[in-house]
Order: structure tokens, then sequence, then C-alpha cells
């Protein structure tokens, strides 16, 4: 706890709460939480204005670690706990942090009301692909055929798409970034922070004690130029080390060309956040036939549902000439003993 | 009982009337029951209601399964129950007929709609023959009037569809019953032309229906005489009708006005506690938010979101919600935030029977969570009461930092009584300390008095903080896995709800002071048990009624009045959950009686049990 107020210019330490972070050495989380409390003081908000919610999970200790507000949940329930602060708050920056567990397996219809509603609150989603704090069992993203304690023969079942998940939510924003990625995950943060209404982040983050090398086909240095698509509005959809190569359409759906062989740049694709299409075609590209497409697959407008809520109560203020508590107690029909 | 004769007709006087509806559930009873209410409150009496209807929205037309019913009573004396048996019984089909003439005593007043008395519907209805032609209705007056035909007849130049006009047969119900009980049906006029002011032909055609019902009354040569109850004698002041799911809602309303915060009720629809939402989503301008969750947990989810933001966090349910609700309830326990629970309970288990009553979910409040968690439970006697005690939960939720429940259930919900409209400046005043200074502060620090910790919101400089689900140091409030710390903050948890007991007025006991038995009640039971208690006390016995509104924790002068009677009865629609927890915590030989039938208990079975312990089996 601090006693200061925020009317001073913060730093990162600012944001840096008195407790000690207990992930896995290594643990991608590390990361990430560097790179919120980087970003924090220069978003222009309130240190006691900002709040992390979060369920329960590895990422979900994450609000301890930060000098805010904070409110470490139960499992899945934090965007339900985020949506009635929100509303009843609309003047809070209000973040949840959840993972792939908690978001979309236990907390998987809150995540999608949430979306849908487009609250004004920002979700970072950490996918590790894994139970962590449970000590490695699989979990609803992890692939189809993971041999996990809980699965010895391997898993059986379809992994969920968190972006897709998001898309078919009408989420208003939903982007990707990849914890080791400093520079671009604090640029998709901050856009995030800086959208109206939900903002998803699925940040890929590596589990190095129960999922290591989880992502490593995406995120090795010496593979990442041909294994992640950069996504830019208004660029063309171009990857690779020599940047060569594209992404076109073919029919109904997206083939890589080969800008070196017989592919021309005017055929590509341009990346357009506005478009839904092309975000959902996006979410579904992965290694090893596609390259992972990183930063903002969407960013639409659309009314919040806070400031929606709030406007219904300040108009129905407004119009009430007597709303003092003997006018409502005294309404309908009474009569006098 | 004197008579006099008014315009040819006989009015004579009664001093109490149960009146019931019945009728498809299409039929549109419940209306017309409500509309008759209103008009019987506006004349002054002193009434109590029992809406009984069936689960299905729409079970297929005529069958017994169909059925939906409204019972009122209504006195010039003091009342406290919606009556055991009808005196009055009207009958829209057959189906009504069969599944609640077995309740009419002899000589009862019958009315059926003869024209429904069709041979279709007297089969689906399961007779073999018509029960008005068999001589099974002999021992009752029975006044076969064509409410259909009359119906029609007073619509016939509107041009109308016929299943529209079939659909104002309730309001010729409604308007020859307020004849025959002599009520004014202005009121009714009134809401009729408010309610379809957009539909001047629906308007018209109610309007006219139940004048004609009205007036069939006054002229047709059917019923020799009309009833009259005069306006009973009730403690001076305004009043107005409300069922208790109004008189919570409002009374949430007001005690987040008197703290001067923001209302917000986190829920999901659910039978019978829907009317919460609806009530409160209407008054928006009193700074009211409401929240359509996706399902239960988000509701109370979103509550708790609120309320550490500072609002009025409510949530309100039934039984399978709260099942739903328990793991966010305990972590409200544990982050020690003020939150109401309302528990609109309804028969279980599961899904059980959505619209019919039941106590049952006291011992799911009182221990349905992992671990030790104490919550405060209150709960309401009468439709009115759900005012005051919702009133009170909202500001011993806050004064403690708890979740609260608010144990209410189907029969209060939806039941009506009068209720005697309160001044809003002689409220309870409802205070909020809200934590502002840095200095010395720690989430966790408490209240000498009241053990509760400090309410610090967010927005506020200096005090930004962690809570959550984890245990956490006595003090700081930062995780701690301690084993001694564990064991004072559970010990602290529960120190703190058993110290409510400050806040809970002396018991109040009706009867002798000592005696040979006390029937000792909670909830929806009052009405039943003060009848039945005044029943025994008019033949001499040496019997008294307590009622209890905080269950947990008990009132401090429980144990003491328990021992000046000989014997304690508990009446109780479960299976015996309060008489459980008194056994156990006074080591009484408390005794139960229960009954689990989906309907309130009447007085004659309360007075039975009481006479057989008493030693005067009948
Ligand atoms: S188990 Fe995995 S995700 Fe959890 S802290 Fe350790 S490395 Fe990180």
């Amino acid at each position: 706890m601090s006693e200061e107020t925020t009317a001073a210019k913060l730093t990162r330490k600012d944001f840096v709460s008195d407790q000690d972070v207990r992930w896995c050495p290594g643990c991608g989380d590390y990361s990430i939480l560097a790179q919120v409390q980087r970003l924090m003081p220069e978003l222009g908000v309130e240190r006691e204005k900002t709040v992390f919610i979060s369920g329960i999970g590895c990422s979900s200790r994450f609000p301890y670690y930060m000098n805010t507000y904070g409110f470490h949940s139960i499992h899945g329930r934090a965007p339900a706990i985020a949506t009635g602060l929100k509303a009843s708050r609309p003047d809070l920056s209000v973040w949840v942090v959840t993972g792939d567990g908690d978001g979309l397996s236990i907390g998987g219809n809150h995540l999608l009301h949430v979306l849908r509603r487009n609250v004004d609150v920002n979700i970072l989603l950490f996918n590790n692909r894994i139970y962590g704090l449970t000590k490695g069992q699989y979990s609803p993203t992890s692939e189809r055929g993971k041999v996990t304690k809980s699965t010895p023969l391997g898993s059986v079942d379809f992994p969920l798409h968190p972006i897709t998940v998001a898309l078919g939510a009408e989420a208003t924003f939903v982007a990707r970034s990849i914890d080791v990625e400093a520079k671009h995950l604090q640029a998709v943060i901050r856009r995030a922070s800086e959208h109206r209404g939900t903002s998803f982040v699925e940040i890929l983050q590596n589990c190095n004690i129960f999922n290591d090398g989880a992502f490593s086909d995406i995120t090795d240095k010496d593979r990442k130029a041909e294994s992640q698509l950069v996504l830019e509005h208004g660029k063309p959809l171009v990857f690779g080390k020599e940047r060569d190569k594209g992404i076109r359409m073919s029919g109904h759906k997206l083939e890589v060309v080969d800008l070196n062989n017989g592919g021309s740049e005017s055929d590509l694709l341009i990346h357009d956040e506005q478009d839904a299409a092309l975000a959902f075609l996006l979410s579904t590209l992965q290694p090893p036939s596609f390259p992972a497409p990183v930063g903002v697959f969407r960013a639409v407008d659309r009314p919040t549902y806070d400031a929606s809520m709030a406007a219904q109560v300040e108009k129905a203020k407004e119009k009430a000439a007597n709303a003092d508590l003997d006018a409502l107690f005294n309404r309908g029909d009474t009569w006098e003993v | 009982m004197q008579s006099e004769t008014v315009a040819e007709k006989a009015i004579e006087e009664r001093d109490r009337v149960v009146i019931r509806f019945a009728g498809d559930s299409g039929d549109g009873m419940q209306l017309a029951g409500m509309h008759f209410t209103n008009e019987t409150a506006l004349a002054g009496n002193d009434l109590s209601t029992l809406p009984d209807f069936p689960a299905e929205i729409r079970a297929p037309a005529g069958t017994l399964a169909g059925v939906s019913g409204f019972q009122l009573h209504f006195s010039s004396l003091d009342i406290f129950t919606p009556g055991d048996q009808p005196d009055v019984l009207v009958a829209m089909n057959p189906a009504a007929l069969k599944v609640n003439v077995g309740d009419l005593p002899s000589n009862g007043i019958l009315i059926v709609d003869k024209e429904q008395f069709t041979d279709q519907n007297i089969k689906k209805a399961e007779f073999t023959e018509s029960p008005l032609t068999d001589g099974s209705l002999d021992r009752y007056q029975v006044f076969e009037v064509s409410i259909t035909k009359l119906t029609l007849n007073a619509l016939n130049d509107m041009g109308l569809p016929t299943r529209t006009m079939m659909r104002s047969r309730n309001f010729f119900a409604l308007g020859l019953t307020s004849w025959l009980f002599q009520r004014d049906i202005e009121p009714t006029l009134r809401w009729i032309d408010a309610k379809f002011a957009k539909k001047p032909e629906i308007a018209e055609a109610n309007r006219r229906v139940l004048k004609a019902g009205y007036n069939y009354g006054e002229t047709a040569e059917v019923f020799r005489t009309a009833y009259k109850v005069k306006a009973a004698e009730i403690a001076p002041g305004r009043y107005r009708n409300i069922t208790g799911n109004t008189a919570a809602s409002l009374g949430l309303i007001a005690a987040a006005r008197r703290a001067d915060l923001r209302l917000f009720l986190g829920t999901y629809p659910i039978t019978p506690a829907s009317d919460i939402l609806h009530e409160l989503a209407s008054h928006k301008e009193y700074d009211v938010y409401t929240f359509q969750a996706e399902d239960e947990i988000a509701g109370v989810g979103a509550a708790l979101g609120a309320a550490f933001g500072g609002a009025v966090a409510v949530t309100s349910t039934s039984g399978p919600g709260i099942c739903l609700k328990s793991e966010t309830i305990n972590l409200a326990v544990s982050v020690e935030l003020p939150l109401v629970i309302a528990d609109i309970q309804r028969g279980g288990p599961s899904t059980g029977l959505p619209t019919k009553t039941e106590q049952a979910d006291l011992m799911l409040a009182m221990y349905g969570r992992n671990s030790d968690s104490p919550v405060p439970i209150l709960a309401p006697a009468t439709p009115a009461d759900c005012f005051s005690v919702a009133y009170e939960a909202v500001r011993i939720a806050i004064r403690y930092m708890t979740p609260v429940f608010f144990l209410s259930d189907g029969y209060l919900a939806n039941g009506a009584e009068p209720w005697r409209i309160p001044e809003a400046a002689k409220l309870p005043p409802v205070e909020v300390e809200f934590r502002k200074d840095p200095k010395g502060f720690f989430p966790y620090l408490r209240n000498r008095e009241t053990l509760s910790r400090p309410w610090a919101i967010p927005g506020t400089p200096g005090l930004e903080h962690r809570v959550g689900g984890i245990e956490k140091d006595y003090l700081t409030g930062n995780v701690s896995y301690a084993p001694m710390n564990h064991e004072q903050m559970v010990r602290v948890r529960a120190r703190k709800i058993a110290g409510i007991v400050r806040e809970i007025p002396p018991t109040e006991v009706n009867g002798p002071a000592e005696g040979d038995l006390l029937i000792l009640g909670w909830g929806s039971t009052y009405g039943s048990i003060e009848s039945a208690t005044r029943a025994l006390q008019a033949e001499g016995e040496k019997v008294a009624h307590a009622h209890i509104r905080f269950i947990n924790p008990l009132p401090p002068d429980l144990n003491e009045i328990l021992t000046r009677y000989e014997r304690v009865l508990v009446p109780e629609l479960n299976m015996g959950q309060l008489v459980r927890m008194l056994r156990a915590e006074y080591l009484v030989d408390a005794i139960g009686l229960s009954k689990v039938q989906g309907q309130p208990f009447k007085v004659s079975e309360i007075v039975r049990k009481a006479k057989s312990l008493l030693g005067k089996n009948q």
C-alpha cells in the first residue's frame, strides 16, 4: 500500500505491489506482468481508478502483483464480477485477467456474454494450452491427442480457438500477442485499453513447467518471421524473413502465395479491422500450413453496455418529475384509514 | 347477521369472506383476483391473498393440470391468512370445479360458467357425467351463470374476433362478484383505461363486460342476496395493497436511497423471484441498476462486483439459484463485502414445484457453502413485512460488511395484504462510511464493535488493495496460509456474525408470558400460527406465539423464552429445519409440525397439532 496519490507522474514502480511474485521461474507470466506494469503509467488512468479482476489459475494471481485495486475471485467468474463493477462504476478502468481454463472452460459462458454485451473492460487471456495450477491436465485449447496426467492415452476432444470464439461472440476488439514479444505485446495492450467496449487479447504464454514450448513453432526467434503474420490495418498480409510471402483469397479460403514465385503483391489481402469475415478466416490460420496471425484481428465501434445502461438511468432520472421515496411508496391506489 | 333490502335485493352483512376464483390458466383468474383484491383493499377491509397457479404457462386448455386459482380472504376484523376454505368458489370450467370443489364447505356459494360444461370439457376434467346434473353439487348453493354467452352478447356489435371476446370472460366474473360483495368497480375501470390506453377496443370490451357482470348480479333474478363486509378497524394511516415481492423491492430501493448509494441488482429470471427484477427495472429514476445476467452465477457475481465498487448490491433468486450462487456467496463471506441475497423459496428438491411455496431452504442458507461460512439470515413474516426486512437486510449487510440472506417464499412473494405506507423520513438511517484516509489503513483492520472491515472502494487514492478468496492475513489482507492465522480468521468471521445479536430487538410474544405451549415460527407461517394461537386462546388455552425475524443469529432472548413453556411447537413448511437448529442450539425438546404440500398451513392443522400436544385430542 502506498499513501501517495497519483498527482505526480507515475512510473512502472508505482504499479508494482509489495507482494512476492510466485510464478515458477521462467514462466511467461513474468513478461506479461512486466509489460503491463510498464505500460500502465502511460495510459493516463489514475492508479486508484484501475481495477484488475481475475478468476482462478496461474494467470489469475496477476492482480496481487499490481499496485492498483484488485479482486482475485473464483474460477471463471471474473467477467461477471467485472461487468457488475463496470456497469455500476463506469468511471473505473476495469481489467480482467484470465486463462484458457478459467476463461474458456469453467467460465466460457461468462466470457461469451461479456463479449456480446460489449462491456467496456479489457480482457487479457493467457493461453498456455494447459492447466498449470492443478499441475498439468489438458485444457480446452490443448491440441487433440494431448498426453497429460488426465489423458494418458491422449485427449480425444477438439480444442477451442480463443480468437474464433471471441469473434463468434461479436467482440468489438479482438487481438493476439505473445508473452515474449515485449514491444508487440505493449502495443496491442495499449490499443486494447484505448478501445471503448470489450477488448479481448489472447496472449500466447509459455508454461515452462507443464507445457514447455507449446508455441515454439510460432515464437522461436529463428522461425518466427516465417510463422508469424503480423496484422496491420490497411496493409497487405505479408510475412517471411524476406517479406516474400503473403496471404490471398482462393475461392472461400485463404492461401499462401510466394511473391518470388509468380505471386503478386496486388493479389494479397489488405488487412481490415472492420471486416468480420476476414477476421474469422484469419482466426483459423495456424502452423504448420499457415503462419499464426498476431495483432488486431478486429476493432469496431459499438455502444457499450455500461454507457447504455447509465444513459437509461440518467434519462429516467431526468424524466421523473418527482423521484422521492414518498412518491414511490404512494404509487397506485391508496386509501386513508 | 342482519338483513336490509335495497333495490329489491337483500344485503347481508358478514364479518369475513373467503372467495376463490378458479379457471383455466388462460382465463385470467390471477388478474380477476388481483382486481377484486384491489377493490376490496380500497373498501378498507383487512385482507390476505393466495394466488395458486400451475408451473406450465399454458397447460392444455381445460385440463386439470391447467387450473389456476386465486383466493382472497377479506374481513372487517384483523385477519392473518388467506383462509382455510372458500365460502365462495367461482369456477370458470369443469376442470376448475373438479380441482377446487372439494374445499368448498356445505352450503357454500358456487358460481359456474354454464356454457363451459360441454361434453368435451367434462371429459377433459375427468368427470364421467356433468356435475351440474348428476346431483353431486346438491349440498352447495349453485349459481349456473351463462358467463360465456353474456360476455359475447355484451360485445356482439363490436366486430371483435371470438377469441378476443372470450378473453374478457374474467371481467364478467369480476363484475358479478364485485356486485355480490358490493365492491366499487371504479378503480378497475380506471385500471382498464390506463392499461389498454393504446388498444381502445380492448379497453371498451373489458369495460363493457365488467359492467355487464355487475349489472347482471344486480338485475337478474338469480342472486337474491348481496353481501357486505364493513371496513376493518386497522391502525390509522395511508394504506396500499402490496405483494411481498413488490414490498421487498421498495424496501431495497428505500434502503439504498437512505444510504445515498446506487442500487444494483444482478439476477437471472426464476419463479417466484422474477417480479423483484421486474419491479426494480421499472424504477431506474431511483438510481436503480438492474442487470439480467446470463445465469444465476453471473447474477450474483455482478452484484458482488458492484458491491466492491460501493453499490448496494442485491441478487434475487429461488432455491435452485442459491445452489448455483453458493460459491460466490462464499466469496462474499471471504472478501467481506455487503450483499443481499433474496431467496424466494419454492418447493424442491431440484426444479420441484416452481410456483408453490415451501420453507425448505433454511438449512441451505445456513450451511450450504463449503467450510465454516456464517451468513446472517432474516425472514419476513407477511407480504408487507417484506419491506422492512429487505430494508433491514441492506442495513445489516453494510454495517457488518457481509452477505445477508433475505429468506422469503412464494406465498409471501405473490400474496398481498394492506401495507401501511411509511414516511420515508422516519425510516431508520442506513449508515455508510467509505474509508477515505490512507493513514493507518489496512483492508482487514476491523471495527472494534462490529468487527467489520473497512469498505474501501476503487477510486479512493492511496487505498489501492487486493481482496480475494484465498485466506488472508488477519490485518493486511495479503495471502496467508499460516495455520494460526486461518483459525483466527475463521473465528473472527463467526464472531462478527454472532455479534449481530446486538441489532435484534426483544422477541415479541403474543400470549401469556409463560404457559403450556409456545408456538414458535419463522417466515410465512406467521398468519396461520397467529390465527391458530388466537383460536386456542379464545378457548382458554395457555398458548403463546413468537415469530422470529432473525434466524442467524438467533435472538439473544430466545433461549430463556423457550424455557417458560411446557412445550414448544415449531410448524414449518419443510421437514423440520428450524426445529433442528433449536434443538441443537438450546437442547430444548421442541416438536416440529411439518407440511410439504406446496401450500401454506391451514389454521385448523396447527390448532389440531397444538391440541394434541395439550392433551386435548378431539
Ligand atoms: S505452472 Fe506453468 S503457468 Fe503456472 S506459474 Fe508455473 S510455469 Fe507459469
